[in-house]
């Protein structure tokens, strides 16, 4: 059974004040995430991935579909207590210390009395806030906000955690913390669902992806099949001038000195080191580039989109 | 009630006292302070009725602006900083999030209340030196102006599930203002005809009938409040903040938190 099974969402909007007209957030999406994964929902802002996630959480209403979560469906107030939630860019009630914060969470999730004072002291020693859990949330920094937002998601023990750009306001060090979360999270069995437009971050993490633009699924699979899916490509270095027909083959070119460093179809390698020869130009390297999840993004936000591909 | 109602309604009444609303208290123990030691000094035997009208007027009025300047932000506040939203991805239902917020606010209605009394109360003892039986409808009269919170509240409450703090906290002053004098509403209604008098029956009906919670005037001068007055006005208010609360329990179960 999949951890999550988004059956068909879709959420289109009214707006304007008088004349309303319709503004669609979300095509109909199908997507299904298994037992345990890491799941990257990856796209660029306004892309949809708060209304997808705002729709699993029971926050915004579908226009139609449905999404299930364990089986369950998303409204069904039971599942509510197997589910973590960190939203995006988190405020939190300032007037409370961390602890009070947690507690009062840690009631709403149903967790026992008895054991919240124990596993409050623990969480935030996880999240590495065990020294500041008696001050106001208002004298917390960003990072430290993210912090706690990750904190109250996970503080009841939820089989699935979804977290909304989780990464955004860390430095480097706090973003290197999440990821081990992450990562611990999946060894501890959990399902994790986070949408980023960080990519290094769902590269290095992400058992698969989707990409979403435009309110529209563009692709989906594990980050190395749909890597590999693209087109190879050479880098090929030389020393001298651009031939004009080397970049009629399609190559991309920077100069840096007297220096050419060229990106090109692979199937135009020979073709090119021919052009380079005759021009009695000195060649330095030719290189195979991988394609990065980076490039493939890209390619799926282009305007003429190819059509959707789902991969193993 | 159940347990999520009560955390999130003591939660709400946390940040009540969190956010200084109780220091409300100084200002009003100033004022009475002020308004004893002043008809100590003018003394033509109206002492008690001075205290009795203004402190129980400013009980009245300093919790009718607590309640709706807190009320109307009550659920819109949450939606703008986003709080709300890691409180209803958890196992609570809307409706308990709006009950919840409800007896936040009218307990922390409810304290403010009492410890005015307990001033108004100090003021008459310090003023007349001694408690008189009359006195005891003072009480009826808090009783009565504590369930006009409670109204006001809910209308508050319903007003921010839909619409901004500034157009809810007209909304409710207006419905102050009119549903105080909902008596002359009614009044003019009898003297109009046809469509007209149904509309301003309709109308004076609507709106709540604050003018029957008003009895300050009658119990400063040691007038007794009649037994059936206090059971109506009991009915009526948990009735209408009841209906109130129904309301904007089926708004907000059918908004969109975007």
């Amino acid at each position: 059974m999949p951890a999550i099974e988004i059956l068909g969402l879709e959420k289109t909007y009214s707006v304007g004040f008088w004349r309303k007209r319709p503004k669609r957030a979300l095509r109909p999406l199908h997507l299904a995430v298994e037992e345990g994964e890491i799941f990257g929902f990856l796209g660029p802002n306004g892309a949809g991935k708060t209304t997808t996630l705002k729709m699993l959480m029971g926050l915004v209403y579908p226009t139609r579909g449905s999404a299930r979560i364990l089986g369950r469906d998303v409204n069904d107030p039971q599942i509510k207590a197997q589910i973590g939630f960190l939203p995006e860019h988190p405020y939190f009630y300032d007037y409370l210390t961390a602890q009070e914060l947690l507690s009062y969470y840690g009631h709403l999730s149903g967790v026992p009395a008895r054991d919240l004072p124990a596993k409050i002291d623990a969480m935030l020693k996880r999240v590495g806030l065990p020294e500041v859990a008696g001050v106001q949330l208002r004298k917390f920094s960003k990072g430290m906000l993210q912090r706690v937002g990750i904190a109250q998601a996970i503080l009841h023990d939820p089989k699935v955690v979804f977290l909304d750009e989780p990464m955004s306001g860390l430095d480097p060090m706090g973003r290197r913390e999440v990821r081990d979360l992450i990562e611990q999270l999946k060894k501890e069995g959990k399902t994790v669902f986070f949408s980023t437009h960080i990519l290094s971050d769902a590269e290095a993490l992400c058992d698969r992806v989707a990409i979403i633009h435009l309110g529209e699924l563009r692709g989906v699979g594990v980050v190395a099949d749909l890597t590999s899916s693209m087109q190879d490509r050479v880098e090929i270095v030389w020393q001298g001038s651009v031939p004009t027909s080397i970049a009629a083959l399609g190559a991309e070119c920077h100069l840096t000195g007297d220096t050419v460093r060229a990106v090109l179809p692979a199937e135009k390698q020979d073709a090119a080191i021919e052009i380079l020869r005759r021009e009695k130009l000195r060649l330095i390297s030719v290189v195979p580039v991988r394609a990065t999840l980076e490039d493939y993004f890209l390619q799926k936000l282009k305007p003429a989109a190819t059509p959707l591909e789902v991969m193993a | 009630m159940n347990s999520r109602i009560a955390h999130i309604a003591s939660n709400t009444f946390r940040e009540a006292v969190r956010d200084r609303v109780l220091y409300n208290l100084i200002a009003f123990a100033l004022l009475l302070v002020g308004a004893a030691i002043l008809v100590g000094q003018i003394s033509l035997d109206v002492e008690r009725l001075v205290v009795i009208n203004l402190g129980l007027t400013a009980v009245s009025l300093f919790g009718v602006v607590i309640a709706i300047f807190i009320g109307i932000g009550l659920v819109s506040k949450e939606i703008e900083k986003r709080t709300l939203y890691t409180v209803l991805s958890r196992p609570v239902r809307r409706w308990e999030f709006i009950v919840g917020k409800f007896f936040g606010l009218a307990g922390t209605l409810l304290v403010n209340a009492t410890l005015m009394a307990i001033g108004v109360f100090g003021a008459l003892f310090y003023v007349s030196h001694q408690l008189q039986k009359a006195d005891a409808w003072v009480l009826v009269a808090l009783y009565f102006i504590i369930l006009q919170f409670l109204i006001i509240t809910a209308l508050a409450l319903l007003f921010s599930s839909f619409s901004s703090p500034l157009l809810s906290a007209v909304f409710a002053f207006s419905l102050f203002v009119i549903g105080s004098f909902s008596e002359d509403l009614r009044g003019f209604a009898a003297m109009t005809q046809g469509l007209t008098r149904w509309l301003a029956t309709g109308a004076a009906y609507l709106v709540p009938n604050f003018s029957a919670f008003n009895v300050i005037s009658s119990v400063a001068h040691g007038v007794p409040v009649p037994a059936q007055l206090v059971l109506y006005n009991s009915l009526y208010a948990v009735f209408y903040a009841a209906m109130v609360l129904c309301g904007a329990v089926v708004i907000f179960e059918h908004r969109n938190l975007k």
